[in-house]
Order: structure tokens, then C-alpha cells, then sequence
């Protein structure tokens, strides 16, 4: 990969301004999605602002109504915490089993968000959920910031700093995972709350996606039949030597099923 | 170029590195520990795992100035002199590998997993070496030897 300039500060205000300095400066939280793009040279970055020596930014805090996970909790963090296990226990079962153990170890919640992966999982988890993304200078809901592979509507100087999770009734994650690197070729998080029933696919299109249709008819009977026969269409889906568009509709039905199941 | 120190196998160990250098690298080139292995070089194999502050991490895809002050363990400061350690020498007594490449890893990420789980089932052993290929495809005897070196350990390091 190509040389850059490293930063370390020790306070989200050093990293804006780090930031604001460079030419094409990025954030590295794990490194888990950024190293790999740059050993690739799809990134090459003139500065790299890492988040390491940030204070504040792995806590797990109880708000009662929702979770606030900080930006550089690890994914083996949010999977342990008990908290989270116990208040949504759907958000600690995904986040083990993202990636591999040292992917874990290392690969962050905002890393993830940030990066917009069309195969992450918590893109999933976040829209799914109903969960919103915390920046430094403003809140932005999960439909609103998930965009088109690797697109959001963050800044070039902006820093996520946390996401807050509304606690669900219930909610569940499935996903069909490519067997080298656990990437979801298809995941679909389930969840229901007392505004209703949110479906949201990863994996299988360009970006996160939810299902209206699938929504609607959970809400009105909430079982694995309901969804049964809403298949999604192959159009614009993604199609690879893994896996073809026709097949990732499929997937993303028998999922959607598997995940209300999950729900009990 | 930014200078990094660390402690490696309990000995602090500095150098001048560039901004791009993996701590694999670092840990081969610099420090002459090639223990240590590269096999695929994009965060999927596992012959690179190393642990940074008692955790098992992909040494292939961690910059060697983000370990900066960090305290790693290679493949090479398990052993006390002549005395394998009880991972290592399940893995020698269960036959756990094949041509070896990716034992180093194998090793490494096995003891983070006892560490985390002191009395692993198969099926605990199996997921978690979800990131530690054997292109020899020996994963039998290396399941075997992990849950003989989780005995061995006792319940931890």
C-alpha cells in the first residue's frame, strides 16, 4: 500500500482538525474494511487519523429507551457486553459472529457504519433496529445514512462518535454467510417495536434495503408463513462467483423466514 | 519516519517504521521473529495472529504504529526455554499439523480462545478457528490438540 501520514491525537476536536488538514485524510478505528481497500489500492489516503488514543469512545451506556454504543467499541465488545445481551440480545448475536475472532477483536461499530460495506452486517442491524448514527456535530437516522455502496452522508471531517439502538420487542438476525470470510452473501434483521415491524436485507443489494412489503405483512400476522411467499426481485441485486442475483432474492426470503423464527 | 516502541515477548523493542508498515512485517523484517507467518495477506488465513494486549489479532492487517506502546506475544515467547508450551506441546502430541504454516496461528489464536473460554467444547473449538485456515485441511487433530491444550492450561494462560 502506498505511504501516508499517521496521526494519533488524544481528542475528537485533534481528529477534525487532523483532518481538516490533510488532503485526503481518513479515520482508522480497526482497520478491519480501511487496511484491506488500501493493500488493495482502492484507497490510498495521504493521511490516516487514528482513533486510538480517543478517551470516550467505548462506552455502552443504558439510556432506557435505547442503547448508545460508543464508536470504537469492538465488535467482541458489543458481543460480550452483557448488557446488550440482555437488552437486545439480537445486536450481541450479530456482532459475534461478524467476521472471524481477531476481526472482532479489532473491527469497530463506527468503522463499520462509516465504511457502508454492501456486505457489513450492522448496516443490517442499524436500519433493522431503527438506530441512530451520533457524529460529532449532529444525529442522522439509519434510512437517511446508509446510501449506495460505501456511500454516506458524512462529511469529509466528520467523526462518528456512536449509535444508539432503540430497545425492540423482539427482533432477530439471520444471515447465509460466505464460509472463508462470514460476510453476509444475504442477512436480514427482523425486528418489531410498538411502531411496527422493520425488515432490513444487507448483503444482497447495493447498500442496506428494507422490505415494505414484508413489513406490513409481519405486522399483521407475525410468523415465518407471512413472509413465506414475499419474494424480493433480482433486479439490481448483486450477483458474483458466490452467488447470483436470482439466488440472493432467494436467500433474502429464506432468511426473512429464518429471522422471524429466531424471534420466537 | 515515526518511530514505534513496543514490548515483544516481554522486551521493550523500538525502531523507526513507516506509516504503512504491518506489524507483521515489523515483527518479521525488524525483529527477526518469523515465527510469525503470512499466507494470504488480507485478514482471511490466520498465520499472522499474534496477541496485542492479550488479544488475538491479524498481525497482516494491524499498522505496526497503531501497536505502539502495545504488549504483543509471537509464537516465539510461549515457550519457557525447553519447555513448550501446554498448547504447543498438545499440538505436538495430538499431531495438530501438517506442513506447520499455519500452526503458528493456530497456536496463538487457540490460547486467546481458552483465555476467553477456559473449558471449550468441539463445536466452541471449531467456530472459533473460523479465522485459521489449514490448507492441508488437518483440522481434526488440530481440534483434538486444542481441546487437549485447553485442558492442559487449566482454565487460562
Amino acid at each position: 500500500m502506498d505511504d501516508f501520514q499517521y496521526h494519533a491525537p488524544s481528542s475528537v476536536d485533534g481528529v477534525l482538525s487532523a483532518l481538516r488538514g490533510a488532503d485526503d485524510g481518513k479515520v482508522l478505528a480497526g482497520g478491519m474494511s480501511l487496511l484491506p481497500v488500501m493493500k488493495l489500492a482502492m484507497a490510498a489516503p495521504s493521511d490516516l487519523v487514528s482513533l486510538r488514543n480517543v478517551p470516550g469512545l467505548s462506552d455502552i451506556e443504558d439510556h432506557g429507551h435505547c442503547l448508545k454504543i460508543g464508536a470504537c467499541c469492538t465488535h467482541a465488545q458489543v458481543a460480550a457486553s452483557s448488557v446488550v445481551r440482555e437488552r437486545i440480545p439480537a445486536l450481541a448475536a450479530m456482532a459475534g459472529r461478524i467476521g472471524d475472532p481477531q476481526v472482532r477483536n479489532r473491527g469497530t461499530i463506527g468503522g463499520s457504519v462509516a465504511h457502508n460495506d454492501p456486505a457489513a452486517d450492522y448496516p443490517a442491524a442499524c436500519v433493522g433496529l431503527g438506530a441512530t448514527i451520533i457524529t460529532d456535530r449532529r444525529k442522522i437516522s439509519s434510512d437517511d445514512f446508509f446510501g449506495a455502496m460505501f456511500e454516506t452522508p458524512l462529511e469529509e471531517d466528520e467523526l462518528v462518535t456512536a449509535v444508539c439502538f432503540p430497545i425492540p420487542d423482539r427482533a432477530a438476525y439471520a444471515k447465509f454467510e460466505n464460509p472463508a470470510s462470514k460476510y453476509a452473501v444475504a442477512g436480514v434483521m427482523v425486528a418489531e417495536d410498538s411502531d411496527g415491524v422493520r425488515v432490513a436485507v444487507t448483503g444482497a443489494g447495493a447498500g442496506v434495503f428494507r422490505v415494505a412489503e414484508m413489513e406490513a405483512a409481519l405486522a399483521d400476522d407475525f410468523s415465518a408463513d407471512a413472509v413465506a411467499g414475499i419474494g424480493v426481485s433480482s433486479d439490481g441485486l448483486l450477483s458474483d462467483n458466490v452467488a447470483g442475483a436470482e439466488y440472493r432474492a432467494h436467500l433474502v426470503t429464506v432468511m426473512a423466514k429464518r429471522a422471524v423464527e429466531a424471534c420466537g | 519516519m515515526p518511530a514505534v516502541t513496543m514490548k515483544v515477548n516481554g522486551v521493550s523493542r523500538s525502531a523507526e517504521v513507516e506509516g504503512r508498515t504491518l506489524l507483521v512485517d515489523f515483527l518479521r523484517e525488524k525483529l527477526a521473529l518469523t515465527g510469525t507467518h503470512v499466507g494470504c495477506d488480507t485478514s482471511q488465513c490466520g498465520a499472522c495472529v499474534v496477541h496485542v494486549n492479550g488479544q488475538s489479532v491479524k498481525s497482516c492487517t494491524c499498522l505496526a504504529v497503531d501497536a505502539d506502546g502495545a504488549e504483543v506475544t509471537t509464537i516465539e515467547g510461549l515457550a519457557n526455554g525447553a519447555d513448550l508450551h501446554p498448547m504447543q506441546e498438545a499440538f505436538r502430541e495430538h499431531h495438530g499439523l501438517q506442513c506447520g504454516f499455519c500452526t503458528p496461528g493456530m497456536v496463538m489464536s487457540a490460547i486467546d480462545l481458552v483465555n476467553n473460554n477456559p473449558d471449550p467444547g468441539e463445536a466452541d473449538v471449531r467456530q472459533w478457528l473460523d479465522g485459521n485456515f489449514c490448507r492441508c485441511t488437518g483440522y481434526h487433530n488440530i481440534v483434538k490438540s486444542v481441546l487437549a491444550g485447553a485442558s492442559a492450561m487449566g482454565g487460562g494462560s
